[in-house]
């Protein structure tokens, strides 16, 4: 039995053609279920959902700029007043970005190793854009985030932002945000950066359920529908901030777009 | 007809290969492709010249073994493997690339011609039965219900001829093992091993140097047995349940 089994292994060993790239190039972790393939995979996917929940969230907390400074100044305020909680929040998600970029890289890397020669002729064979781009799409968008916080949280391109306060004293993030996007530059970005973002989820959450093993054939292109739509309304509602302001709908001082909300 | 070929000619696993151009002229258009490639080779021959390498088998679509990829498309223009393309399909003096598959776990061994062994030591890890020998027991013994025995059997068409993971950008190999992992696990027979199927046949495949899929789904396009890339989700599904139950000692 085992002089069977060595043989076995040794046979393997010498057909082998090519050492194996994977379980070293991991180096995050020994077990087997994090070094894997899919365990990875599974660790995109699921920081993918809390990053989707954090986008989804982040937007909603963005459209109280409509209802006019009132929302959006009480809504920072609150968020401030959350203290060391708000880093807790911070330094989470700061987490999730890192693994969810940790493992993609690792992954593109076996890839690329995987793959030493393309073909002379290219073929997409059913891929879409939006597959073959997440790589570009998700460098842009950190990027953007990297911009963007430092214009609107760290307010480093203009510290005079910090400094205005609305007639309650609360720090007046709908001035900040209004004088940050009349500049034609930061706009053109921002729904640059959003529409990349959408094409990276529009792919990423048809993706991730058939990653996360709950697709069937009946049911993908309904999550590939599902996941054009949402993206599609995440991409709306960002963008809608940015062309509001180029387009006077919101401006400072504030004017009210209905009259029951004040 | 008349077309102009360009096809990888490599001498050996170690030497660089490059793009020769080769015309095949005189091809009546009911010539399989393959055929279309004896009749080059003939008069490769006749000429004193190297004829190309490539691997062929049963000629009927059910092997596999053409592993040829067809102006960037594995198994050639559309569904069934390479043999089973015929010369009409293509316009008269046109240009024709022909590439052996291009996976690093699949080594090129001479011009067309790929090692697939990575494929069998895969099947090696898990993609078996463990069964008694003795008699062949009653057909009708074990009660299968319909439709478990038809999504079997889509994924047991698989005939494991390396075209999902030549389509793959990543060269991964999942619908591969996704098939193998479904077909066995759905059915009784394969439920002793069922546990640790995923795991055993997904660790091979890590450790062959596959890539990993990023759900692009070229090897549900190039199949030529069509399978879904559904095996993939339940291979997906299969492993975590493997892993798990290992991690937390529920199995051996």
């Amino acid at each position: 039995m085992s002089s069977t089994a060595n043989k076995e292994s040794t046979g393997t060993s010498s057909l082998s053609s090519k050492p194996s790239g994977k379980s070293s190039a991991c180096c995050t972790c020994s077990s087997p279920l994090l070094s894997s393939s899919i365990g990875r995979k599974w660790i995109v996917a699921i920081t993918g959902i809390l990053l989707i929940l954090f986008v989804s969230g982040h937007l909603l907390g963005n459209l109280t700029i409509y209802p006019g400074p009132n929302w959006i100044n009480a809504y920072a305020e609150h968020l401030q007043s959350l203290g060391p909680f708000l880093w807790v929040i911070r330094l989470v998600l700061l987490a999730i970005v890192g693994l969810h970029i940790t493992c993609t890289i690792q992954l593109w890397m076996e890839n690329r190793a995987a793959t030493p020669q393309k073909y002379a002729v290219t073929n997409t064979l059913q891929t879409t854009i939006y597959a073959r781009s997440m790589r570009l799409t998700g460098l842009v968008v950190i990027a953007f985030i990297i911009f963007h916080l430092a214009q609107f949280t760290w307010q480093g391109f203009n510290p005079v932002t910090r400094t205005w306060i609305d007639a309650q004293g609360r720090h007046d993030v709908y001035r900040m945000v209004i004088a940050g996007f009349s500049n034609p530059f930061v706009s053109a970005f921002y729904l640059l950066a959003v529409g990349l973002l959408a094409m990276h989820l529009s792919h990423g959450i048809s993706s991730l359920f058939q990653t996360l093993g709950l697709t069937t054939a009946k049911l993908r292109p309904l999550f590939e529908r599902a996941g054009r739509i949402i993206a599609l309304v995440i991409f709306l509602g960002y963008a809608s901030i940015p062309l509001s302001v180029l387009l006077g709908i919101l401006r400072y001082p504030h004017v009210s777009l209905c009259p029951f909300v004040h | 007809m008349n077309f102009h070929l360009r096809l990888w000619r490599q001498k050996s696993a170690d030497t660089p290969g490059r793009f020769e151009g080769i015309e095949a002229t005189n091809i009546t258009p009911d010539c399989s492709f393959l055929e279309m490639l004896d009749i080059v080779n003939n008069r490769l021959i006749t000429d004193g010249k190297e004829p190309i390498a490539f691997e062929s088998d049963c000629r009927e679509g059910i092997c596999g073994t053409c592993s040829l990829v067809i102006n960037g498309v594995p198994q050639g223009p559309g569904r069934g493997a390479a043999c089973q393309v015929y010369m009409r399909k293509f316009k008269d003096g046109e240009t024709i690339f022909v590439e052996p598959f291009r996976a690093g776990s699949f080594p090129i061994l001479k011009d067309l011609v790929v090692n697939r062994s990575a494929y069998e030591r895969i099947m090696r890890a898990g993609g078996f039965i463990s069964e008694h020998t003795g008699g062949a027991p009653d057909a009708s013994a074990i009660l299968i219900p319909k439709p478990v025995a038809d999504k079997a059997m889509d994924a047991a068409a698989c005939i494991g001829c390396g075209a999902c993971a030549a389509a793959c950008p990543n060269s991964s190999a999942m619908l591969f093992v996704g098939a193998k992992v479904t077909h066995l696990n759905l059915l009784p027979q394969g439920q002793p091993e069922a546990k640790k199927r995923a795991r055993a046949m997904v660790r091979a495949m890590d450790e062959e140097g596959f890539g990993n899929c990023s759900n692009y789904y070229a090897c549900e396009a190039v199949c030529p047995a069509s399978v879904s890339a559904s095996v993939i989700a339940k291979l997906n599904r299969d492993y975590i349940k493997g892993e798990v139950s290992e991690a937390v000692g529920a199995i051996d």
